[in-house]
């Protein structure tokens, strides 16, 4: 009698169930409990600097759950070393996906390994989230759906230097030094876009640089011998600092704009010499733990708590620790919005629905927008300048939108 | 080969062909690049192993392999299978060139040309001049081999990771059955001779230039066909997958698998693929620190590499 009474009771508890269910709807990597995350970061080779960011996201969820999960689900976020090695990647990335299960990856960093797992990414259908690269090429939802940035791209950077320049220097004369890959054309591309029409005429020479070239000097001389009087220099930092050292030194005194990726005062600014770099502009979209600005500011003191807690060994003078808790950060409310929907459609939709989403660290003014169509969360930058000490911001937000 | 010998390549054979189905497509691509491993180490082996030259270099034929690969994929739409023969023929003519003026270098001074090829190699493929052809830093992404569409009508339902894999293992295969023939012949003998005395080589009537030459055109080819399946395999190339540390890692397979040995390159292969993400597994902060302590644990109780101690484990048991 009793065994009669399984199969009904077995009916009964599937109804009483199976609304709750409707509601719950999972992918691998999710469950009642949990939220698997992959990524792959270079915690050794010659790209190692950025091993921090990971450990400074995988810190973050550490307190996210402590402080009980995303919707009472624990956030299990599983990192693997790949030298920066694009093989690596694809090996790891498989790894995560076929193996660990995880529901997407996230934060995947470099230019050449995203590009490794691209196409696999969106043939599996797993989400490529919030890659850790400036390359435009990650906005793309027509051809690539599973594939999202994060951080400013090149091109957007580049426009709203270029808008800048029409607004105080119409009549400029530019001259252009870039590194001769990818990552240069890049900028390049954005900042003729951000000029239009008057591109030709305004900029008067465009001048390559090697990775392996030993130093920049012959280009800066060739860029003051052009006549011009807008300098965009478009360089990693060791070839930065040359190129504003030997300006200063043969008395070529344009208006120079710096590209954010050698905006490091300590590395780029100290060794072309402070006094040489006054009044250079670049941009920023996040507070920088360093500057005395944020001293005081709450979302700065919050961080370091963080910092203290849960990633004491992490430098607190390391920009990268503010930018992996940023995007951190910018996950989790992706994840929050996802509620008990963790299909990897969801995710991909509720991240390209962000309004206005912003996080504290990030510079005032700055949100991130995304849209079915536009896969390009930060897309807004503020200029500074340099005055001798830090970068100071002046001006408005501008969006390159 | 011994009746006993014959028996345990048949259930390796077993083994392999059965590996496939029995793990997951992850398992089977980690799989499908032991195989690649394998035939770069031959490679590697022959020179190294056989003839005694030291070469740090190799990393720098694996790439000109792959991106020979990827370049007839890429541009000129050939099929993934013709390219193997491609990027073999033209790793032994990069090979045998490397080889002629490397021939006055003995020794230490070969390993550093060979380490100047290697180190270089990453920065050649960015040059400018040849960005049209290889994709500069980006690099060119290739397309994955499906299986063909016969074994598909045959209801065999092979996974595209599956048919790589078996692709893999035939093409390894054949590259052990040609090393094998070539190193117990007249061939083999000569450059074991070489190794082993230059001048009494030369006094029995060997040419020592031809055959060092030799030797580095055909361990280029090795390396540069397990280049091409490499890239076939990972689907991408990149200069930055060339670094000087991957010649390293083949030179630390060769010794680890044991060096002169035709089975040592697998177990190298096994080594250099799976340890590292041991390393990985036990310590995120020091995986090289790990993965070096377990080579020195290797090197230290196997001094003649894995082949060399299951040589010595199994004439112990013969003998006891």
């Amino acid at each position: 009698m009793k065994r009669a009474l399984v199969p009904l009771a077995a009916v009964l508890a599937a109804a009483l169930v199976s609304p709750a269910l409707a509601q719950k709807k999972y992918d691998p990597g999710a469950s009642d409990t949990e939220i698997r995350i992959g990524n792959t970061n270079p915690y050794s080779g010659p790209a190692s600097a950025y091993g921090t960011i990971a450990k400074s996201i995988a810190a973050y969820f550490k307190m996210v759950n402590d402080q009980g999960g995303i919707g009472g689900r624990k956030v299990n976020f599983i990192s693997y070393d790949d030298s920066y090695s694009p093989p690596k990647t694809v090996e790891m990335v498989r790894k995560l996906v076929e193996q660990d299960n995880v529901l997407f990856v996230f934060q995947t960093l470099g230019t050449p390994s995203n590009t490794a797992i691209h196409k696999y990414m969106n043939m599996k259908k797993v989400p490529q989230m919030h890659v850790a690269t400036g390359a435009t090429k990650w906005n793309d939802p027509k051809n690539f759906p599973w594939t999202m940035g994060w951080q400013p791209n090149y091109q957007s950077e580049a426009r709203a230097y270029a808008q800048h320049i029409l607004k105080t220097k119409p009549d400029a004369k530019i001259g252009v030094l870039f590194q001769n890959d990818d990552y240069g054309k890049d900028y390049l591309k954005g900042f003729k876009d951000g000029l239009g029409d008057k591109a030709k005429a305004m900029i008067v020479a465009e001048v390559s640089y090697e990775v392996t070239d030993p130093t920049v000097d012959s280009q800066i001389v060739q860029l003051q011998a052009s006549g011009a009087n807008v300098f965009f220099n478009i360089t990693t930092p060791k070839f930065a600092a040359q190129a504003i050292r030997k300006a200063y030194d043969i008395g070529w005194k344009p208006v120079q704009y710096l590209n954010n990726v050698s905006n490091s005062v300590g590395s780029v600014l100290t060794p072309a010499g402070l006094e040489k770099s006054v009044g250079i502009i670049t941009s920023a979209y996040l507070k920088d733990a360093t500057d005395r600005r944020w001293a005081n500011d709450a979302a700065i003191a919050r961080w370091r708590e963080f910092m203290k807690k849960y990633y004491p060994d992490g430098d607190q003078a390391d920009v990268f620790n503010v930018y992996g808790y940023t995007v951190a950060a910018t996950l989790r409310e992706v994840l929050t919005k996802c509620g008990d929907n963790l299909t990897r459609e969801n995710v991909m939709k509720q991240a390209a629905s962000m309004k206005g989403f912003r996080v504290e660290t990030m510079l005032p003014g700055i949100a991130i927008t995304t849209g079915s169509d536009d896969f390009a969360p930060i897309e807004s930058v503020q200029l500074e300048r340099f005055n001798g000490k830090q970068w100071e911001l002046f001006g408005e937000v501008i969006s390159s939108n | 080969m011994t009746k006993r010998n014959f028996l345990l390549l048949m259930i390796l054979m077993v083994v392999a062909c059965a590996l496939p189905f029995l793990v997951s497509n992850y398992r089977t691509f980690q799989f499908t690049l032991v195989l690649v491993y394998a035939i770069a180490l031959l490679g590697l082996n022959v020179l190294t192993g056989y003839n005694g030259q030291i070469s740090l270099g190799h990393g720098a034929f694996y790439a000109i392999g792959a991106y020979t690969a990827a370049i007839l994929m890429d541009k000129l739409g050939a099929p993934y299978w013709a390219t193997l023969p491609a990027a073999g023929a033209v790793c032994l003519v990069a090979g045998f060139l490397f080889g002629l003026p490397a021939l006055r270098l003995e020794g230490l001074y070969l390993a550093l040309a060979t380490f100047a090829l290697g180190v270089s190699m990453p920065q050649l493929l960015k040059y400018h001049h040849l960005e049209a052809w290889t994709g500069g830093v980006q690099g060119i992404v290739i397309a994955k081999p499906e299986p063909p569409a016969v074994l598909i009508n045959a209801g065999l339902p092979l996974n595209a990771d599956q048919w790589l894999y078996f692709f893999a293992l035939a093409v390894t295969i054949l590259m052990f059955a040609l090393g094998w023939n070539l190193m117990r012949g007249r061939i083999g003998r000569a450059l074991i001779a070489i190794r082993d005395q230059h001048i009494a080589a030369e006094v029995m009537g060997i040419n020592n230039a031809l055959y060092k030459s030799l030797a580095f055109g055909v361990s280029a080819m090795y390396t540069g066909i397990a280049g091409a399946l490499g890239a076939i395999a990972v689907q991408y190339v990149a200069p930055d997958s060339f670094n000087i540390f991957l010649s390293i890692v083949f030179l630390v397979g060769i010794v680890v698998g044991g060096l002169a040995s035709i089975s040592g390159a697998l177990y190298g292969a096994l080594f250099i693929q799976f340890v590292p993400n041991i390393a990985d597994d036990i310590s995120k902060a020091a995986p090289w620190a790990i993965f070096g302590a377990i080579m020195i644990a290797f090197v230290y109780l196997m001094p003649t590499g894995v082949a060399g101690a299951i040589r010595i484990l199994c004439a112990k048991r013969r003998s006891p």
